[in-house]
């Protein structure tokens, strides 16, 4: 069994959607950064964010140096045809010394294990494995050494994977908060005809807009109009999840409501559950969201691990939609 | 002042000031400071990609002008006009980003969030919002320090200027909650 050993520290895995983001991380505490290259091979492929091969491998030395390691999220599903784009990123990756690659398309995982088998690869969320039968299969099958976990599942269904598994587990603990089946969800590619699966980006900004409109504030995806604030409230989210509509004679956030998800004060329990490393969701955020973050979950996993109280709250302001959920991990719903 | 992030508002007499001020200097000085920053910065223009030639308006709400910046590689051009003309002369535009000016300096100088800052509506976004995320982004890689910036066009004097003007406005934005210089982590 591989899981996490017993009184291990908790992992602290951090977004970088730039360098100047890497480096903030890994100044503000990060064990490790994960960032993606600048194209549809990762599920960030937003204007302007992202590495080219030259900024990742000063990157990596640069963490290097500092004692962080560097994960390559290389994310979405090749498209038939074009595959090699995805290799190539692979291959890149291997040769720039990256930590890890974060993988979720079968084809790329056996790519990976055939052609790098010293690359130590982790599941992607957006592979959406959600039970100990599922894992089990991509670490027999392409020696996946870690799994994210989606974020569907309670606390006690991560203890009850990580009782059946020989792999690692990482868990989101901060960030926007998904709660489709994540690499399955098409809400994006209906409203766009783009999506995080395959082009790497969920609700893209070249469809998204924003405008005032009789004191309201108005925020469209492609054709469908999301949501309508007054003056005062927090701006809409740009995904259909997230959304304001009517339906059934009542108007409301039918699938979910706009909130991040904040698992501070729930890192006893996760390392309870026998959890390996917890993720901060959010590449596509600036620096200064980076430093903050990093260094307060800093905080929380040192307490944590010291057996102190752990301080919370402190990241609403950071917060899509100014709000804060424990999300599935206290989960009311099904 | 902002009731969410507590942004403070640029002061009404100072701004009264700043009202009649010839904007034919500002707009060189601007000028010059963009185009060293576009000769010595490509890698600001690999992240902007195309949308290096949009027009972007940066309206400091609290400021009597509002910029124009078309940030491109061979040509940049920042201008500035008085907030009183009317739309017409502003020419047209790709995307209006609107806040006050404590918050937009935060951002450039990578102390505030510019996610949050819009989620707290703190500032406004209009138009193309691809080429708005683009310029967020690219500018938040480049750790833009403005006091630097606006110190090396005064040559060799340039450098005792930047350490005494860093300790000033290192106090003065401690005490006024505005980020005057780069946030160092």
């Amino acid at each position: 069994m591989e899981g996490r050993r017993e009184g291990a520290r908790l992992e602290l895995v951090c977004p970088a959607g730039t360098p100047a983001a890497l480096r903030a991380a890994v100044e503000a505490g990060a064990d490790c950064v994960y960032c993606g290259f600048r194209d549809e091979t990762n599920a960030r492929n937003f204007p302007g964010l992202n590495f080219s091969p030259e900024e990742l491998a000063e990157s990596i030395d640069y963490a290097h140096e500092r004692g962080a390691r560097v994960l390559v999220a290389i994310n979405t599903f090749p498209r038939a045809g074009a595959e090699e784009i995805w290799h190539r990123a692979v291959d890149t990756a291997a040769q720039l010394r990256a930590d890890a690659v974060i993988l979720a398309d079968m084809g790329l995982l056996a790519y990976t294990a055939e052609r790098h088998p010293d690359l130590r690869r982790h599941l992607s969320v957006q592979a959406a494995a959600a039970n100990a039968q599922a894992i089990e299969f991509y670490v027999e099958a392409f020696g996946v050494r870690r799994v994210v976990l989606p974020r569907v599942l309670t606390v006690q269904e991560i203890a009850a994977i990580n009782a059946a598994v020989s792999c690692e587990t990482e868990v989101f603990v901060f960030g926007g908060l998904c709660v489709m089946a994540e690499g399955r969800c098409a809400l994006s590619s209906y409203a766009t005809g783009k999506s995080p699966n395959m082009h790497g980006v969920c609700s893209p900004a070249s469809h998204v807009r924003y405008q005032e409109e009789d004191g309201e504030l108005v925020s469209r995806l492609g054709n469908f109009t999301i949501d309508r604030v007054p003056a005062g409230e927090p701006a809409p989210y740009p995904t259909l999840c997230k959304g304001c509509f009517s339906a059934g004679g009542k108007r409301g956030h039918v699938f979910e409501d706009p909130v991040s998800l904040d698992a501070a004060t729930l890192l006893p329990q996760l390392a309870e559950a026998g959890v390996t490393a917890l993720k901060i969701e959010g590449r596509q955020r600036s620096r200064s969201y980076t430093q903050a973050v990093v260094a307060s979950f800093r905080r929380a996993v040192d307490a944590q691990a010291e057996g102190r109280a752990i301080p919370a709250g402190e990241l609403r302001r950071l917060s899509e939609g100014q709000t804060t959920t424990a999300g599935a991990y206290r989960k009311t719903w099904r | 002042m902002s009731e969410v992030q507590g942004i403070p508002l640029f002061p009404e007499p100072l701004r009264f000031l700043l009202r009649p001020l010839p904007l034919f200097p500002l707009r060189l000085a601007l000028n010059r400071v963009v185009a060293r920053f576009a000769a010595e910065r490509p890698a600001i223009f690999r992240r902007l990609g195309s949308h290096a030639e949009k027009v972007y308006l940066i309206d400091a709400v609290d400021l009597p002008f509002i910029f124009r910046l078309r940030p491109s590689a061979e040509r940049p051009s920042i201008d500035l006009c008085r907030r009183a003309v009317s739309g017409a002369r502003l020419g047209p535009w790709d995307a209006r980003i609107a806040g006050p000016l404590a918050a937009l300096l935060g951002m450039i100088h990578g102390s505030f969030d510019g996610d949050a800052l819009f989620f707290s509506r703190d500032i406004v976004v209009e138009g193309d919002t691809e080429a708005v995320l683009a310029l967020r982004n690219a500018l938040d890689d480049a750790e833009i320090d403005l006091l630097s910036e606006a110190a090396r066009l005064l040559g060799p004097a340039g450098g005792v200027v930047e350490r005494v003007g860093r300790g000033v406005l290192s106090e003065a934005g401690r005490l006024t909650g505005v980020s005057l210089v780069r946030a160092e982590s």
